[in-house]
């Protein structure tokens, strides 16, 4: 009787597609994958069925359920010179060392006084920095003047883009500026009340509230 | 050379030359792919594709002429809705009145309750939009109307001169998540005439005696 013989495959197989899927899949997300940048708090948002997308470019007020007030504006440049504005306003002066890293920073709660020790901190220490909070009070209203500076750097950043686009003849992409607030969804209605005080003392009426989304009960 | 390949002893014998070892083109990629992996693994791990969301809001300008400032401007289809401490509502219609006036007696305080009982109130309230808005969606599902012009439609809809006010005030007790429950309320109920403003000296008093009844 003749044996049948199996014929003999190799244990070790193509991988090539698969490394090829790999790697696709590491471009893709590579590209893109948006850092978040360090929150110094945890703020857990309330609920809405809003589906309102969060803008591009924006001042972030955050606020802790504790009540400290945060500040963040989007862009490293206008960040930058935010900080320049305010420096020069309150005659604090930061070394160009500071005011690269406070460019790559994210929210901060901290007053004028103590924003270089905060600075000067490492990224991964900085939550366990004793962030009081941006001052509010009528005397010494620093969150206002911050939001104020954010605003006009912003702006002018978004301008300059805007017309090197219409110059170039390409579609503006830059998003204005706009203004986000995200509370704590147990923080006091009297601090978040005053964040908008600030707003509205410069005559900003329209905000984003972040909130997390929710589906509805009508879709 | 040769004498280095001692082991490839066959070669000798054939007239001393020299063969060149023929390499696999194959190369191993298993660490390329471990790597690829770990890539794969660690960027879809930290990626995070939403944006938050968010909720528009415009706030109404304020008054600048401070005199006016605690007048009374609501009309008689206008209600206020007043948040305070341990998620409580309480509202009241139309114009505040401190003592009875034009034959209509001082303003009362109601409460609402979060939930069922607001969105039956804003309901009532709103019943003439929320049935057009209702229509206008029909119409939408039946190809009867675009969505641009549903957008247009509902918004007038919701803008009507006749289409109920709603003011929210919150005092200084109140949560800030109360305040979003209440205006994603108001979306829900297709409000479309609502604003957040500060609470009244004489509206506080109101509500500092509800609550404590």
């Amino acid at each position: 009787m003749p044996k049948i013989k199996m014929p003999r495959h190799s244990p070790s197989l193509d991988m090539t597609p698969m490394v090829d899927l790999a790697f696709l899949l590491v471009t893709f997300f590579i590209l893109t994958a948006s850092f978040r940048s360090p929150e110094p708090i945890q703020v857990i948002t309330p609920s809405s069925t809003s589906d309102k997308l969060m803008p591009e470019n924006a001042v972030l007020i955050t606020i802790s359920p504790s009540g400290e007030v945060f500040y963040s504006v989007s862009g490293n440049e206008v960040r930058k010179k935010t900080l320049k504005r305010m420096a020069s306003k309150y005659k604090i002066n930061f070394t160009e060392k500071e005011v690269d890293e406070f460019g790559r920073m994210g929210s901060f709660g901290v007053s004028m006084q103590n924003l270089g020790k905060f600075i000067n901190t490492e990224p991964q220490r900085r939550d366990k920095f004793p962030s009081k909070g941006i001052p509010m009070d009528s005397i010494n209203n620093q969150l206002k003047d911050w939001i104020q500076y954010g605003w006009i750097e912003g702006m002018t950043k978004y301008k300059e883009l805007k017309d090197e686009a219409e110059s170039a003849g390409r579609a503006v992409k830059a998003e204005p500026l706009r203004f986000a607030i995200k509370a704590d969804g147990n923080s006091n209605y009297i601090i978040v009340k005053e964040v908008i005080k600030c707003f509205t003392d410069l005559k900003i009426y329209r905000f984003n509230l972040l909130t997390n989304f929710e589906k509805g009960p009508n879709d | 050379m040769a004498e280095l390949n001692s082991d490839s002893g066959g070669s000798h014998k054939k007239g001393g030359k020299v063969k060149a070892k023929k390499q696999s083109t194959k190369v191993d990629m298993t660490p390329m792919v471990d790597l690829a992996f770990l890539l794969l693994t660690f960027f879809v791990l930290t990626s995070t594709f939403s944006k938050p969301k968010t909720m528009e809001i415009t706030f109404p300008v304020p008054d600048d002429n401070p005199i006016e400032k605690d007048k009374n401007v609501m009309p008689v289809n206008g209600y206020t809705l007043l948040l305070t401490k341990d998620d409580r509502i309480f509202w009241y219609q139309g114009e505040f009145k401190d003592v009875p006036k034009n034959g209509l007696p001082a303003t009362t305080l109601a409460e609402l309750k979060f939930g069922e009982d607001l969105n039956k109130f804003l309901l009532d309230k709103n019943d003439k939009v929320e049935k057009e808005i209702k229509e206008l969606k029909k119409r939408r599902l039946n190809k009867e109307i675009n969505d641009s012009v549903y957008k247009s439609l509902a918004i007038k809809s919701k803008s009507d001169k006749l289409a109920p006010f709603f003011v929210l005030k919150a005092d200084d007790k109140a949560v800030y998540r109360n305040l979003i429950d209440l205006i994603d309320e108001y979306n829900i109920c297709n409000v479309g005439k609502y604003a957040v403003t500060d609470i009244m000296k004489s509206e506080l008093e109101l509500l500092t005696k509800a609550t404590q009844q």
